[in-house]
């Protein structure tokens, strides 16, 4: 058995070897596709096994990279949180490895393959240096090497405006945040003399109260950009949206969780138990999140919009319990707040499983019919059987359903809320059930909303030619889609297994190993683990409903035997025939939300009826409907313009004089000199 | 098993009992009691028609929604504080599986590609999506003070407490969770479930297609969930009669409870349903937001009182 440390650099060089491969073959696709994409299966496949073996050692050595500078070493280091966070990536970049094979096959010829194997790897590569990085230095340039090749990605069909507009948000936004986490590190570093994070272990906690709120806030917001939080999240639904679909997975399943790996390392390691306002801040943002995201998906008729919108919305469950486990640490109650902490990182691993499934989904579903529209697919379950199973799982998954894993991270979520009333006395303890009435609000209408996702795809008649003659994706993102399938059952079923890997984590988050009390009766059912009853087992349920199920498809069939049992049309209210027209839209599907939230959607609509004789019977209608951007329109529209208008003033002062310019270098000296004898 | 069985064997009896009740509070005779079971016998000797627009999930959800509820009901203490299956999951359990029986429902309604499937299935997850914050609220009202959300656990609780109902925060759960009750198994002021008019339309507009066994499994399906919504309003909030251990006197007794208790909301359910109209759809908000109110009032009062 070879060491972590010897899996863990050859699944880099295996990284590094797929970006070169894509380089070297530029200019034969089929030779960058297979190579590219192998290499990096191989790569996913050694840093899942170095994460396993590290996780469950749980010991984290620290290793010295050939990538830094004499000044700067890179240090990198698989400790258990690193470690987890390396596996879930390794997982899903496994599966979406597999699916690109085929995927990427129809862009051959039409777009630069080697290209796009070139930044696919560089991607993972990035991903795995964020994810392992064991100094601020390290972290902050692999976190930069992340957005600029994400950002490549996302502009990747650069011939289309919107693809170059997402790209540039992404640019901006990402920036912006990288620039908040800078000072950050730059303050922890001058405090601790260093820049290893292993010095900057409860340091926060050290500082004086004001920096110490001051430093939280700035590595909150600098990581909730990248994690994609309400406000900071317009970037998102663009960014994912427009990119292929391969690596739409990948930014929505991982990449905005760099973010919610740096609020994690940040909160669980660099600060102690924080004051009490910043985990009640998080669970607040958290549910707005939640919130917000699941109402703006339903809206959405872009199927990759829609599941990109539901990226917010997991995002803010995963920030609930987060927030949760912050309460809990600064009540004092050490136990919750590990279990909390259990809740939000399952939840990640989750909705990195089922989101990617949903990607890969939309992908299949964009390579068949060629379109993004809702309102033009239909009926695709019988022309894409496998790929309309694996998406149903998603779905069911991502509602929070029993048996999948959506429900088990859930459930743990709840279970932590209703733990919190009993941990303190004041006023604040009614967040914890209100914040789970909205969690519950937020699980129905993404229910809804999946309800919509799938049967408005898949389900009834095609509402266009191409739906029609959609062609089932190849075998390979068959495969892709079907391991991540498989993880979605397996997480759910195997739930009780599962949640000792978190004791690593845990113990040295907060010192605790919580699985024992998270399982009961010898493994069959999961428990509340926080000193209250509650069990629930979703093996349990699985095996019972299955048996039930066959049971009573047995006595149907014995009962009604003999019976007729015939194929006839729908119910059409005696027109001539049913056609694809009388169906529900997508649109119409969200209509009473969209009115019963009308304070927040603003939506407007036009009708225009063209008729001859009588209005009651038109001869052609256009209708057109949307929603008012709120965030664009009151925050950053305005915050763009006072930008532009501050940089048209300070044009003044760059006039294309040399001798002004001289003057201004002057002048920045002396000002430094002084500074600088001063200090 | 025998809980099962006391699902299936009751819950006919209760749509019956409410129907008979409902036609003779409007001067009807109605049909008898029975009836129910006379429908369900008659169903399942049918033949059925599928739609030839239908895929697998038309023919999968029946029995998804059949069994979901049905586990979910023996999550359920019913005659004795024991549920039998209380290990496999509490009344979260309870809210999600029914939900899943939802979703796969409401997917089937998509499926027969008419305009009705879609409309009821649109109505159905946006009536339930905003009924489900007002019932997680008074079920957690009940779940803080059992300290579980275990359902033996909460009954094994209440026993002895037999006013307990009288607590400012136990009313007010119970009055929310009634309005969810009213929402969620489609009854007048929400839904009618006699009707066929395709304005007023929510559930029946999803299963409209669905024939022979078919029907019987969703209709029965639908009987069990209104079952275990009413048994777990009236065995949390008025555990008068509970068995507490494993004895065939003590289930007889609580088995005759459960049927005084069941028949009296019964009675307050078509005293309801006859007084009321049919809410306008964009009016159903505003009872669940008063249910939501009455919920948060509950948990708020936990701690006043």
């Amino acid at each position: 058995m070879p060491s972590v440390e010897v899996l863990f650099s050859a699944g880099l060089a295996a990284y590094m070897a797929g970006a070169l491969a894509g380089l070297a073959a530029w200019r034969r696709p089929a030779a960058a596709r297979v190579a590219g994409f192998a290499l990096a299966l191989a790569g996913t496949l050694l840093q899942a096994a170095a994460s396993a073996v590290a996780l469950v050692q749980g010991a984290g050595a620290t290793w010295t990279l050939p990538l830094g500078t004499a000044l700067f070493p890179w240090t990198a280091s698989l400790d258990p949180l690193s470690a987890y966070f390396n596996l879930a990536l390794a997982f899903l970049a496994c599966a979406i490895s597999v699916y690109s094979f085929g995927y990427v096959q129809h862009m051959e010829g039409k777009r630069n393959v080697g290209a796009l194997a070139f930044f696919y790897n560089l991607l993972l590569l990035s991903l795995t240096l964020v994810f392992t990085a064991a100094n601020a230095f390290s972290f902050l340039v692999a976190w930069e090497v992340m957005a600029l090749v994400a950002y490549c990605l996302v502009s990747f069909e650069h011939e289309k405006a919107e693809a170059r507009r997402a790209g540039v948000v992404f640019l901006v936004m990402s920036h912006a945040g990288t620039g908040l986490l800078l000072v950050a590190f730059l303050v922890l570093a001058a405090t601790a003399g260093s820049l290893d994070f292993a010095r900057f272990h409860l340091l926060g906690s050290q500082l004086p109260p004001l920096t110490q709120g001051v430093v939280f806030l700035l590595f909150f917001l600098g990581f909730g950009v990248k994690a994609g939080i309400v406000p900071l999240h317009i970037w998102l639904p663009d960014a994912h949206a427009v990119s292929p679909s391969n690596v739409s997975a990948l930014m929505s399943g991982i990449v905005i969780k760099t973010g919610i790996y740096g609020m994690a390392r940040v909160f669980f390691d660099f600060f102690g138990p924080p004051p009490l306002w910043t985990g009640t801040m998080v669970l607040a943002i958290g549910v707005a999140s939640a919130l917000l995201g699941v109402l703006y998906a339903l809206m959405e008729h872009d199927l990759k919009r829609l599941l990109a919108y539901h990226s917010i919305e997991n995002i803010g469950i995963i920030l609930m319990g987060f927030g949760a486990a912050l309460m809990f640490r600064a009540l004092g109650h050490g136990n919750l707040a590990a279990v909390a902490l259990v809740a939000g990182l399952y939840h990640t691993f989750n909705h990195a499983t089922f989101k990617g499934l949903l990607f890969l989904g939309a992908g299949s579903v964009l390579h068949g019919t060629g379109t993004r529209n809702m309102e033009h697919m239909g009926g695709l379950i019988r022309r894409m059987p496998a790929t309309a199973l694996f998406f149903l799982v998603g779905s069911v998954a991502i509602s929070g359903l029993p048996p999948l894993n959506g429900f088990v991270s859930e459930w743990l979520t709840y279970q932590a809320l209703l733990a919190g009333f009993g941990s303190t006395e004041s006023l604040t303890r009614m967040m914890f059930p209100i914040a789970g009435a909205l969690l519950a609000l937020t699980a129905a209408l993404a229910a809804a909303c999946f309800v919509k996702a799938f049967g408005i795809p898949f389900l009834a008649l095609p509402r266009s030619e191409a739906a029609a003659a959609a062609k089932e994706a190849p075998v390979s993102m068959r495969i892709g889609m079907g391991i991540l399938a498989a993880g979605c059952v397996a997480l759910g079923v195997g739930a009780t297994w599962f949640v000792r890997l978190f004791d690593p984590i845990t113990s040295q988050a907060l010192g605790l190993r919580v699985s024992s009390s998270l399982v009961a009766a010898n493994g069959l059912a999961l428990a509340a683990g926080t000193g209250r009853g509650g069990t629930v087992s979703t093996a349990g349920i699985a095996v019972l409903g299955l048996a039930l199920g066959g049971i009573a498809a047995i006595l149907v069939m014995l009962r009604s035997r003999g019976a007729r049992r015939v194929s006839g049309p729908t119910w059409d209210c005696g027109l001539p025939g049913l056609t694809a027209d009388n169906q529900y839209t997508a649109t119409a599907f969200s209509k009473p939300l969209r009115m019963i939230f009308s304070a927040l959607y603003r939506p407007r609509r036009e009708i225009q009826a063209e008729y001859e004789v009588s209005p009651y019977y038109p001869t052609a209608i256009r209708f057109e409907s949307d929603i008012q951007p709120t965030f664009e329109k009151h925050f950053y529209d305005p915050l763009r313009r006072s930008i532009m208008d501050l940089a048209r003033r300070m044009r003044g002062i760059q006039a294309g004089s040399v001798h002004a310019y001289l003057a201004y270098i002057f002048v920045t000296l002396i000002l430094l000199l002084l500074f600088g004898v001063r200090g | 098993m025998i809980q099962l069985l006391l699902l299936l064997a009751i819950s006919p009896l209760i749509s019956g009992l409410i129907k008979t009740l409902k036609a003779r509070m409007q001067t009807r005779r109605g049909p008898g009691v029975l009836q129910f079971y006379r429908d369900l016998y008659k169903l399942f000797r049918k033949g059925m028609v599928i739609p030839d627009t239908a895929s697998w999930i038309f023919t999968a959800a029946p029995y998804v929604v059949f069994v979901t509820t049905a586990m979910a009901g023996l999550m359920l203490p019913m005659t004795s504080t024991k549920a039998p299956l209380d290990l496999f999951g509490g009344v979260l359990a309870i809210v999600y599986l029914l939900g899943l029986g939802r979703f796969f429902l409401a997917l089937a309604g998509m499926d027969t590609g008419s305009s009705f499937g879609g409309l009821g299935s649109s109505r159905e997850m946006t009536i339930s999506a905003l009924a489900e914050p007002a019932m997680m609220l008074a079920v957690f009202t009940v779940a803080i003070a059992a300290n579980s959300t275990n359902l033996s656990e909460v009954a094994r609780s209440a026993v002895g407490q037999n006013w307990r109902f009288f607590a400012p925060a136990q009313m007010l759960a119970c009055a929310a969770l009634y309005l969810v009750l009213i929402a969620e198994t489609g009854r007048i002021p929400v839904d009618n479930p006699a009707t066929h008019l395709e304005l007023t339309m929510v559930h029946e507009a999803m299963i409209l297609e669905y024939s022979g066994p078919h029907l019987a499994l969703i209709e029965w399906a639908a009987s069990m969930k209104q079952l275990v919504l009413m048994t777990l309003l009236v065995n949390v909030f008025w555990p008068f009669g509970l068995a507490v251990g494993p004895s065939v006197p003590g289930a007889l007794g609580g088995l005759g409870w459960l049927l005084l208790k069941l028949g009296l909301l019964s009675c307050s359910i078509v005293l309801v349903e006859t007084t009321n109209a049919k809410l306008r759809l964009f009016r159903v908000p505003e009872m669940l937001a008063v249910a939501f109110t009455l919920g948060t009032l509950a948990l708020v009062s936990t701690f006043l009182f």
